[in-house]
């Protein structure tokens, strides 16, 4: 009667786990699924070749251009400014302090937590220093804002590359007469290149789709940025705003920028686990 | 030559450093920045007025984030109770039942499912999930709901931390010694008692500390609950009705804000609310999890 209960017992939860995991999978599917069959229709070339034109928001002619434009300038931007701050950092954290290691948990605790403050923070932070140093929302702004959020993030992931070359390496590169710099730069940065190449893909992704730190900071409009000092459109926001229009035509197209989005997500993600694997 | 060399050394170093005490300076510019901007509105309410009150007239000058705390502490822990079943049993099933091809099947699973951006979850929520709550899940109950529900918003929110939890929780079990499994496996367990009995107990603060961090990331989530959850100054009374979360509060007037004055203030005090919970939060449950790494 015993070993019957623990029979069940363990078959049930074997199906029952099983079941959860089918779950998680299923509703990827679904999500895609369900973003690309009601958007795929109003996809056209159109939507994605040319600036809103007059009456664009009533359901006129026009595209999103302004923003998938806008989204890779800020995204790109930004995704450069904060590997400019990540590197020396990660080589920093994995050279100099190596032998600290007291020292090294604390920083990596420290941008653990960093990591966890929210993007809706970051932005209405970054809204507080345009305030205060009495600038317009711009592209400049945005960038710096997305940034910020992005650069924890990006220092962890290399750091975790780093972490795994031998000390040895170190070492030997000492041994030959290198200084610490030539050390971090020519020896560390080839060794860790593909796994830096997916910490940036994972970056870029961050910065492309997130909405609340641009909401407060780059602003919107309906051309394309000629400069840092303009404000500029972002897909997640352009898919947001023309989602609260009451318009069908209008509401179709965001479904559309979804899947734009959507897939250049998705392309992000699969490179950066293409990279991952040939390592 | 060797001079040249020595200079290069130096400067990068320097420009590390910099850049080091940068990051380090960034969460305290953060909280100055936002303690500085709500100062206005903390010199003319007192804070337990501005936490605990829920009147709600901006125009007025009365701020009470209180409906706004509800509502966000809702719509999170209802996600969690839908997401740690989930995460749980799929992580043991990925790390103790499944083949070795279905967990590195699942990695890329998990990644895209991190990916997506928030703005495209909440357009699936729009679609799915809000007319699933609406016409199939409220009914069921013997409720009357538009589907724009704190409970439509705790299941896209449910979601989207699936992967963050998910990949915290396979670090866990990965992590667990082989020779505590066989022992129990060889005193005649089955594998399910030996991961109810042994592994859960042995990870236990990892798992906790897995949940408590999906519950702060879930908490500061603001878009895709935004558009679901129906946005409406209330304290809600049950899980069908609409609520109105913090983050969403502070997206969603951030247009109006510069018209009626304090409100930005009102609202940066919202941020900065946020901020400091979920710092928190994360002090805590990173420190749990440094602290069991340590041991």
């Amino acid at each position: 009667m015993m070993t019957f209960r623990r029979k069940y017992e363990e078959r049930f939860f074997r199906a029952l786990s099983f079941l959860f995991t089918a779950i998680i999978v299923f509703v990827l599917v679904q999500i895609i699924w369900t973003v690309v069959k009601k958007g795929f229709p109003s996809l056209s070339w159109q939507m994605i070749t040319q600036e809103p034109k007059g009456g664009f928001y009533f359901g006129k002619d026009g595209g999103i251009l302004n923003a998938i434009a806008g989204s890779f300038y800020l995204a790109v931007c930004s995704t450069i400014l904060a590997f400019v701050i990540s590197l020396p950092v990660a080589l920093f954290m994995n050279i100099y302090l190596i032998r600290y290691q007291r020292l090294l948990i604390g920083i990596r605790f420290f941008l653990d937590v960093l990591w966890g403050v929210p993007s809706i923070v970051y932005g209405a932070f970054g809204f507080t220093l345009l305030m205060y140093l009495g600038y317009k929302n711009s592209l400049g702004a945005g960038i710096i804002t997305v940034a910020a959020m992005i650069t924890p993030i990006m220092i962890r992931a290399m750091d975790e590359v780093l972490k795994t070359i031998p000390i040895g390496l170190q070492e030997a590169s000492y041994a030959l007469g290198s200084t610490k710099t030539e050390t971090a730069y020519k020896v560390f940065f080839r060794e860790a290149l593909p796994g830096f190449a997916t910490a940036i893909l994972l970056a870029f992704g961050r910065g492309i789709g997130d909405a609340a730190s641009v909401l407060f900071t780059a602003g919107y409009t309906d051309h394309i940025p000629h400069g840092f000092s303009e404000p500029t459109a972002t897909l997640p926001l352009a898919i947001f705003f023309q989602l609260s229009s009451p318009i069908e035509e209008v509401q179709n197209r965001a479904y559309a920028a979804a899947v734009i989005l959507t897939v250049i997500v998705l392309v992000l993600s699969v490179s950066a686990r293409l990279i991952k694997m040939k390592k | 030559m060797l001079l040249s060399r020595k200079l290069t050394d130096n400067i990068s170093s320097k420009w590390m450093v910099t850049c080091l005490t940068f990051c380090l300076l960034l969460p305290l510019a953060i909280g100055t920045g936002l303690v500085f901007k709500s100062t206005p509105l903390l010199s003319e309410h007192r804070l337990s007025e501005l936490v605990f009150s829920k009147d709600w007239f901006p125009s007025d000058n009365r701020f009470g984030f209180w409906s706004f705390i509800v509502s966000s502490v809702w719509v999170t822990v209802l996600s969690l109770i839908i997401s740690i079943p989930l995460c749980l049993l799929s992580a043991i099933y990925l790390t103790q039942y499944a083949p070795k091809w279905f967990l590195k099947f699942m990695r890329p699973v998990i990644d895209i499912l991190a990916g997506i951006p928030s703005v495209v979850y909440g357009v699936w929520g729009l679609l799915i999930v809000v007319p699933l709550v609406g016409d199939k899940i409220a009914p069921f109950f013997g409720k009357e709901s538009l589907g724009y529900s704190l409970l439509a918003g705790a299941i896209v929110l449910a979601v989207m931390s699936i992967p963050y939890i998910l990949n915290m929780l396979l670090e866990v079990f990965r992590q667990m010694p082989v020779e505590l499994g066989e022992a129990s496996l060889a005193l005649g367990a089955t594998k399910w008692e030996t991961i109810k009995h042994s592994f859960l107990r042995k990870g236990s603060t990892g798992i906790i500390s897995a949940f408590g961090l999906g519950f702060s990331k879930a908490l500061g989530e603001t878009i895709a609950v935004l558009m679901v959850v129906g946005n409406v100054v209330q304290i809600p009374k049950s899980m069908f009705d609409s609520g109105y979360t913090l983050p969403g509060l502070i997206a969603n007037n951030y247009g109006e804000m510069m018209s009626i004055p304090s409100y930005d203030s009102a609202l940066m005090f919202g941020a900065l609310l946020l901020f400091v919970i979920i710092v928190i939060i994360n002090v805590i449950f990173r420190y749990i999890i440094y602290k069991s790494e340590a041991l």
